[in-house]
């Protein structure tokens, strides 16, 4: 996919972030950001994916103002974070790899540091209350954050992301350490953010993109490899060929009938049985999608179909081909 | 800056390695005190001084050594980096909130004269002269400090870079006799920090080693904010 073809869903709203060509090299090395360009609309929630040192990191270090570009540019709001950084960091919350909290102070008043530091005009400890509250830490505030679990710890991390409400909110890894409650609550956390807030996260989670995120970037290899929303994602993934089909019929006969359909390449029957019906497995070759053509076996035979999944279009199948699609055309290059 | 300055502070006080100095400082302070006025019989602060002068050279960078080094290893400086603050207002804010820390021993510290001037004639110019002279060149040490702390996450080895960079400072007009040169002794001999520091002892004031004294403190807080500002681009 060009990456001046944009989906429809990023013109929702204005674009709180828009980044420009944006490049980044580490001391005249290989190019960690290379021409990367796209936009995220107000109150969009947005999945940041990519293979580890794909540069996803180095982007959103760039769009909190921590590193410097290369070339290109990067506004939040309308304001360049290179040109005018303390405007535009007022507008953002950013949740590092690793949350920045000091072991040596309670929740409370590492809180209020963040509040202070962070300059915010809204009476202080009632915001502060509800965002302990939106992310469930109100029992521990009492507590020196060296004596908390990782899981509470990565919550305070986002807290501190939360105060002062900001209108742009990155999140690096946000999950990592909570267990699966309070994933769920986590996420659940980010949803309703996103109601209002414009959302980037990242993740190696790929079922919290799914069901967190509204649209997906990945990126490989410092390049933007596909921009898509969350549901049109296997769309840019062509050369599908693989299904599995549920048949009901006499086994060896619907298997001599699938394989003598046109573009078939292989007919794998699976040994598990769905009802009266037995799996298969069908390939069919390059470029050929043979789902019409067993339709109609199966139509003039009698044989009904009672389940058709293609294989490989979850966003795990996705994403691993996209990656290795784009590592295959660097090679040639 | 403030909400910098405060939470600086806050670390000193609630941490072991800020006790342990000023432990260390009242200490040694006490020691030198009766030592170099009490023993020596005399009420002139200018050898109390100068003695703490050298103990300042191991006292300092323990108090310096963790400003950067710590967050960097913590990786709390990616929040005071992404928050709506300056690279130079948290510089300043460190700089002062170790200052404070230092100045307020130092203060305390000598009020060992007050109770002197009881028993002898102290002369008031000439302990406040010594005082603001023995500032100025801990607040030297200290920007030498932060900005090699800056340069490491290891404490220790900020410490110990500190230290070394200051007892170059100070073996600079003691290798300078030895250069045969006028124009590079005399630069020399204008670089050295300890050299200056005699005016104040005497309870004169001296402008020019004022400005020096604060021109070491800007440069080397200037230096820290490059460090941080050359991060960013490498």
């Amino acid at each position: 996919m060009s990456q001046t073809d944009k989906p429809e869903n990023e013109k929702k709203g204005t674009a709180m972030i828009k980044v420009e060509h944006l490049v980044k090299r580490y001391g005249g090395a290989a190019f960690a950001l290379d021409d990367v360009s796209f936009e995220i609309g107000e109150g969009e929630i947005v999945g940041l994916l990519g293979p580890n040192g794909a540069g996803k990191s180095t982007a959103m270090n760039i769009l909190t103002g921590y590193l410097s570009t290369t070339s290109g540019k990067a506004e939040i709001g309308g304001v360049d974070i290179l040109e005018n950084p303390i405007e535009a960091k007022r507008m953002i919350g950013y949740l590092p790899e690793q949350p920045p909290v000091y072991p040596d102070m309670t929740v409370t008043e590492y809180l209020r540091f963040v509040y202070e530091l962070k300059g915010c005009g809204f009476p202080r400890e009632q915001h502060l209350a509800d965002v302990m509250a939106a992310v469930k830490i109100t029992d521990v505030k009492g507590r020196l954050i060296r004596n908390l679990s990782k899981g509470y710890r990565q919550r305070v991390g986002i807290a501190q992301a939360l105060i002062g409400d900001p209108k742009v909110i990155i999140f690096d890894e946000p999950t990592v350490g909570l267990d699966p409650k309070q994933i769920l609550e986590i996420r659940n956390l980010i949803r309703n953010l996103g109601r209002t807030h414009t959302v980037i996260l990242s993740t190696h989670i790929l079922a919290e993109v799914q069901s967190v995120c509204e649209r997906i970037i990945i990126i490989n290899h410092g390049r933007i490899i596909a921009n898509e929303r969350a549901e049109d994602l296997a769309r840019v993934i062509e050369d599908n060929t693989h299904f599995r089909y549920a048949i009901v019929g006499d086994k060896n006969a619907v298997l001599d009938g699938l394989k003598g359909v046109q573009g078939v390449a292989s007919v794998t029957p699976m040994n598990e049985r769905e009802g009266d019906a037995f799996r298969y497995l069908v390939e069919g070759k390059r470029g050929v999608d043979v789902r019409r053509g067993v339709f109609r076996v199966c139509a003039e035979n009698g044989w009904p179909i009672l389940s058709l999944g293609a294989v490989g279009d979850d966003l795990e199948s996705i994403f691993i081909r996209l990656v290795d699609r784009s590592d295959k055309e660097i090679d040639r290059k | 800056m403030s909400a910098i300055y405060k939470r600086e502070l806050h670390a000193y006080l609630t941490s072991a390695i800020g006790y342990a100095f000023i432990a260390l400082f009242f200490a040694v302070s006490g020691g030198v005190f009766v030592y170099t006025t009490l023993y020596a019989g005399t009420a002139n602060p200018a050898n109390y001084y100068s003695s703490m002068l050298i103990f300042f050279v191991i006292l300092l960078p323990i108090l310096t050594m963790k400003s950067f080094s710590e967050e960097r290893k913590l990786r709390t400086e990616q929040l005071l980096l992404t928050a709506p603050v300056s690279i130079p207002a948290m510089v300043i804010a460190k700089f002062l909130a170790a200052m404070t820390i230092f100045s307020s021993c130092t203060v305390l510290c000598s009020c060992s004269f007050l109770l002197l001037a009881k028993y002898a004639t102290v002369r008031a110019a000439t302990v406040f002269g010594n005082l603001i002279a023995i500032l100025l060149v801990g607040g030297a040490f200290i920007a030498i400090g932060l900005f090699v702390s800056a340069l490491t996450e290891n404490q220790l080895a900020a410490a110990i870079g500190t230290v070394g960079i200051i007892l170059t400072f100070f073996a600079v007009p003691k290798l300078n006799s030895f250069i045969p040169v006028y124009w590079i002794r005399f630069v020399l001999s204008g670089v050295s920090i300890f050299s200056r520091f005699s005016n104040f002892t005497q309870g004169a004031f001296d402008f020019s080693a004022l400005l020096y004294y604060l021109s070491v403190m800007a440069v080397f807080l200037l230096l820290t904010g490059r460090v941080y500002d050359r991060r960013r681009y490498r």
